[in-house]
């Protein structure tokens, strides 16, 4: 009986947990909500650290970058469309840091779904990317986004007290960089 | 006996618990919209290799999607050669692999070597496939008939017909330098590719 009764708790509890880490393992990231927890590793290039207005070693989170816009694309070198739409975002990279306006309000990083530093350096060197690529080589982030397909592209507006909220996320489509722009600028409330 | 059995429910109940909580992740490019058919988490290895490194490599001829029969001999004191074996079209992690490669062709080129891909599939459908993936460098061949002949003589030929996730190194001499066969379900790493390839000059 009592035996019977401890078979019934296991598989009780391993029922619920996996219902619950499936559950949570499908929700791409959304409008209105916050981020999943992204520990993603300090930059080694001194460049990159000044662009994203970071300091100190060891890793950091997204809402510590220094801007009031964080674009982030989830991608990977392996992805057709996200070789195919590489230049455009280069092009809202461009447009960003040669507006004045706009150029410490908005940063944007990629991030490489399953792939190493090797494979993330051979997409930036292919497509000569300007922002930073970030690896994710064990899934670990790919999963917490609830495994989107490639690319999608998360708009993260950061406050003043650096609580944060995304204020529009989509899988591919992306539109080319003008209306990219627009969308971001829209969306984030940097342009009324 | 009731011990026994105990013991036996527990453990199954920790293999399945394990295989739960850790389930296999691919990415899935937006490229192929709908059109990738799951096939869920796959016994990692089922084949027994039939070469091994310092072997010559098995003679072939194959049909490839661009019309012309590709073989393996017309590269010999020519061309290093890399042989992908990927389990079939339209599935998670095999989509996921040969773009890849298409964006690194620097890699082969700079130690004279070129890629040959290779499934069970038939040409029509490696082609609806492959078109998917923007325009390929390399050639891209089909081993359906004799079903996966050439994988057999791998021996990479898994028992439902399909093939393993395999990469085959091959020098200028047809000498057999480099093996991996992978876990089915995960994508093998570039830079272990890279890395095989560069020690080909040594």
């Amino acid at each position: 009986m009592k035996r019977t009764a401890i078979l019934l708790t296991i598989t009780t509890t391993l029922v619920v947990a996996l219902a619950l880490s499936t559950l949570a393992a499908n929700k791409p990231p959304q409008k209105g909500e916050v981020l999943p927890v992204m520990n993603l590793p300090m930059p080694k290039n001194p460049v990159e650290k000044g662009y994203l207005g970071l300091s100190g070693d060891g890793s950091f989170k997204i809402p510590q970058i220094k801007a009031n816009v964080v674009i982030v694309e989830i991608f990977s070198m392996y992805c057709p469309y996200c070789q195919k739409d590489a230049p455009g975002i280069n092009e809202l990279y461009n447009l960003i840091e040669n507006n004045s306006d706009l150029k410490n309000k908005i940063k944007l990083i990629g991030i490489g779904a399953g792939n190493s530093t090797y494979e993330v350096e051979v997409f930036k060197k292919t497509y000569t990317v300007p922002f930073p690529l970030f690896p994710d080589k064990d899934f670990t982030i790919h999963k917490a986004c609830g495994e989107v397909r490639t690319p999608y592209f998360i708009v993260v507006k950061i406050n003043d007290d650096k609580t944060h909220q995304i204020v529009h996320s989509q899988l591919g489509d992306y539109p080319g960089a003008e209306p990219f722009l627009e969308l971001v600028l829209k969306s984030s409330g940097l342009k009324q | 006996m009731q011990t026994k059995q105990f013991a036996s429910f527990i453990m199954i109940v920790g293999i399945l618990s394990f295989f739960a909580f850790v389930p296999v992740a691919f990415g899935i490019s937006e490229a192929y919209k709908e059109n990738i058919y799951n096939v869920g988490t796959l016994k990692p290895l089922d084949s027994v290799l039939k070469v091994k490194v310092g072997n010559r490599a098995p003679s072939f001829a194959l049909p490839a999607v661009s019309g012309e029969n590709v073989s393996l001999s017309q590269y010999q004191g020519k061309k290093n050669v890399v042989i992908s074996f990927v389990p079939a079209a339209w599935t998670p992690v095999c989509s996921d692999q040969w773009p890849g490669y298409n964006i690194a062709k620097s890699i082969f080129d700079e130690n004279d070597a070129i890629l040959l891909g290779i499934t069970v599939d038939n040409i029509p459908t490696l082609f609806a496939w492959t078109n998917q993936m923007g325009k390929l460098w390399f050639s891209v061949l089909s081993d359906f008939w004799p079903h996966g002949a050439v994988a057999k003589k791998f021996g990479v030929l898994r028992s439902n017909g399909v093939t393993e996730r395999a990469l085959f190194v091959i020098d200028k001499k047809g000498i057999i330098r480099y093996i991996d066969v992978h876990d089915i379900n995960q994508r093998p790493p570039l830079e272990d590719l890279a890395n095989a390839l560069e020690k080909l000059g040594k």
